[in-house]
């Protein structure tokens, strides 16, 4: 069982596309999805309706903080920027993605994975995973062995082993990592729509759970059509801008 | 978090496990027990490690790595891999179980004899080689896991301490020891630096070292202020152990041996080269050294590790800095065109590699025949000649002596000799020559296609591009005082031609 991790699509339609067709390619026969599917992008109504046909088909999709504050929340602190964003997006979901949006879990939990949108010891207050330390905090409080969260736009790998000292390794694209039994880990897998490491080419991951075989994914996609919706949506340029230049 | 605490650690004979029978205990060290498998379905004999999992965290954290490392190499000089059990059941690792010998045996004959000495030496900088171009460091090279075939190609076990460049390094992690076997540890394994594939090359040179001498470079420490010395302290040389050393092992062993990484062999790939060409050897102040370091040295080289600053490059930059380049050079007079334009060639590709080694080698072609008569003063002669011209082609190229070396090679076929060349030599990078674009000459297969056909390594075919319009413009640019584009290395070959 091939399980595709996407993560933070941000109604990025050209890189969400992209990022399926290379994971089916690779046999990724399972999806979850770890929220933040609306915010920053200009198509968040085909992302959301995408989402809602995989959901409808098995997949499992997790609510992200974009996700809540279009649905609604007043609870969500964002900035002045990305409200103008979810603004917008309310405007354009329909009553029923909306509901879709709302009615998503925080959380997920299958066999030795915990799926969640920011972090394991929190999920509803969408602390970022900055470090090791904010890693450690979460290995020590979930069950599972490993975390898969999004929330953080740039790829990274946390483990622990019997010293209990948590170290931090940037993946490498495309090279599989076996994930030992004998440690936990906690994997960003990085955002598919609004990546902001320098490098505009979308983030996803691929873990086979057979194998214990774990993959970071860079997908080159058509970002400057992406970047043009953004435009003439009338969305702030700078989104436009993180698009084209990823970052 | 604590693997599960179930595992057996007392096996008997007859058991199975996952399928695999347990034949016989051959081993238990301090972190592993070794056991004979076998399953009906392997072809070979397996061996079976099973950790010991005490209270030690290196143990288990050792076994990790190996697990992780071990599935993903290939090749003749690693144990394949066969399968592994996970830590919620009985961990285990099953690979081949090598039929062969021990290099740990032969440590008792040391001092071997130097020809000998070179010889395993190559043997491990093979494997070494291909080890490092699955982008692994082994950083725990010693006799004990060193192992040979029957056909005598050498096999590292124990993958316990190494490091892949693409995957998480788990023993990053702050052991308060530096990782590694006290005798043989580099000097950058003591300060915690486990990026540099050339800390290999220095355990390689340790082992080299005791088995030219029988005496270790720097003793047995166990202290990290013992194993700190290596720092600053220089290697009695072998030739105060022994005052008939040959020059150019002690050239070999010392280069390995040197405290900053950027100062030894740039690849193993390298050493095997002049392990394999002692006559080649560049011959330094390495060569001539005759007595133990002075404490004036000893105090400046202190001075100059304090200043030192490590190089940190993954082990597939620092190969792609370091390739064996091979230069066929053919010297007959037709092809002096593109002698010029060959050299060109090199010296681009040398200078995209600042550690590279170029080996120049130009074959005389031999009579099938006459392979068997007995050698006269003609061929003697012919060879001295080509060998004077190959050194003569390559002076522009301004290489210093340690960088370049001249072969000629004598054969009836010269593709099959250039091939045969490239492949002991561990070249990567073929740089050959080819003729025009004849029927004739497609029909029978040039040298160069050949070459090219067969070659398991990079090849880049040199021509001088529309040799006969470049000399038609030469000469029009000739006629009207003009001087002749010289922008590209092909037609500077055919200019120099017309």
């Amino acid at each position: 069982m091939t399980i595709a991790l996407l993560t933070d699509i941000h109604a990025n339609r050209e890189a969400m596309e992209a990022c399926l067709a290379h994971a089916e390619e690779h046999g990724a026969n399972q999806y979850v999805f770890l929220g933040d599917y609306v915010g920053y992008g200009a198509e968040p109504g085909w992302v959301v309706d995408t989402v809602m046909r995989f959901v409808r088909q098995g997949a499992t999709a997790l609510r992200g903080n974009h996700d809540e504050a279009a649905a609604g929340s007043e609870d969500v602190r964002l900035n002045v920027d990305a409200r103008q964003c979810i603004d917008w997006t309310r405007k354009v979901l329909s009553a029923e993605q909306l509901e879709f949006l709302r009615a998503l879990p925080l959380t997920s939990e299958e066999g030795v994975c915990l799926f969640v949108h920011a972090n394991g010891w929190d999920p509803k207050n969408y602390e970022y995973v900055l470090g090791p330390m904010q890693a450690a905090r979460n290995m020590q409080v979930v069950r599972a062995r490993i975390t898969f969260c999004g929330h953080m736009h740039e790829p990274m790998l946390y483990h622990m082993g019997l010293t209990q000292r948590v170290e931090v390794f940037s993946p490498i694209p495309g090279t599989p990592i076996p994930l030992s039994a004998a440690r936990r880990w906690l994997a960003l897998p990085g955002s598919v729509g609004q990546p902001r490491d320098g490098n505009p080419a979308a983030c996803y991951a691929t873990f086979d759970e057979l194998t214990n075989l774990l993959s970071f994914w860079r997908v080159p996609y058509d970002h400057q059509s992406a970047a043009r919706k953004v435009r003439a949506a009338g969305l702030p340029e700078r989104y436009a801008l993180q698009l084209l230049y990823g970052a | 978090m604590a693997p599960e605490t179930t595992h057996r650690q007392v096996l008997e004979p007859g058991e199975v496990i996952d399928g695999f029978r347990l034949v016989e205990r051959l081993h238990r060290g301090g972190m592993a027990a070794l056991w004979h498998v076998t399953r009906p379905d392997l072809p070979t004999a397996g061996i079976m490690k099973i950790p010991l999992l005490g209270e030690d965290p290196t143990a288990i954290v050792g076994f990790e790595v190996e697990q992780m490392i071990l599935p993903l190499l290939h090749g003749p000089h690693v144990p394949r891999w066969i399968a592994a059990g996970g830590f919620e059941a009985q961990p285990y690792i099953v690979m081949e179980l090598i039929q062969g010998r021990s290099l740990r045996a032969r440590l008792d004959q040391a001092p071997l004899p130097p020809e000998e000495v070179a010889s395993i030496g190559a043997q491990v900088a093979e494997a070494l080689y291909d080890l490092h171009q699955q982008q692994v460091i082994h950083h725990d090279i010693k006799p004990s896991n060193i192992m040979f075939r029957q056909d005598g190609t050498a096999v590292l076990i124990d993958f316990g301490l190494a490091r892949h460049d693409r995957l998480p390094d788990l023993l990053a992690e702050q052991f308060r020891l530096p990782m590694g076997t006290g005798p043989y540890i580099s000097p950058e394994q003591v300060l915690h630096n486990r990026t540099d594939s050339r800390s290999d090359l220095f355990a390689l040179g340790v082992l080299l070292y005791y088995l030219a001498t029988g005496k270790r470079p720097f003793g047995a420490p166990t202290s990290v202020r013992g194993l700190r010395r290596r720092l600053y302290e220089e290697p009695v040389p072998p030739r105060v152990h022994r005052a008939d050393f040959p020059l150019w092992l002690q050239e070999i062993i010392l280069h390995c041996l040197e405290v900053d990484p950027e100062q030894r062999y740039a690849s193993a790939a390298q050493l095997a080269f002049d392990l394999t060409h002692p006559e080649s050897v560049e011959l330094t102040h390495r060569a001539e050294v005759a007595e133990a370091q002075s404490p004036w040295t000893r105090l400046r080289r202190m001075v100059r590790r304090l200043a030192a600053k490590p190089t940190v490059r993954s082990t597939m930059q620092q190969l792609n800095r370091a390739p064996i380049v091979m230069a066929a050079v053919d010297l007959t007079q037709e092809w002096e065109a593109l002698a010029d334009a060959l050299r060109s060639t090199a010296k681009n590709v040398l200078q995209a590699a600042p550690e590279a080694r170029l080996a120049c080698v130009s074959v005389l072609r031999t009579h099938r025949l006459a392979i068997d008569a007995p050698a006269d003063v003609g061929a003697t002669h012919r060879h001295v000649q080509r060998l004077v011209q190959l050194q003569h082609w390559a002076r522009p190229l301004a290489l210093p002596g340690g960088r370049v070396s001249f072969h000629v090679l004598e054969a009836p076929d010269p593709a099959a000799a250039i091939l045969e060349y490239a492949r002991g030599n561990r070249v990567d990078h073929i740089v050959i020559g080819s003729r025009g674009a004849s029927s004739l000459r497609r029909y029978l297969g040039s040298v160069s296609t050949q070459v090219v056909a067969r070659a398991t390594c990079t090849v880049t075919v040199v021509k001088v591009a529309n040799a006969e319009r470049a000399r038609a413009s030469t000469l029009a640019a000739e006629e009207f005082d003009e001087p002749a584009s010289e922008t590209s290395g092909e037609a500077q070959g055919a200019t120099s031609a017309s």
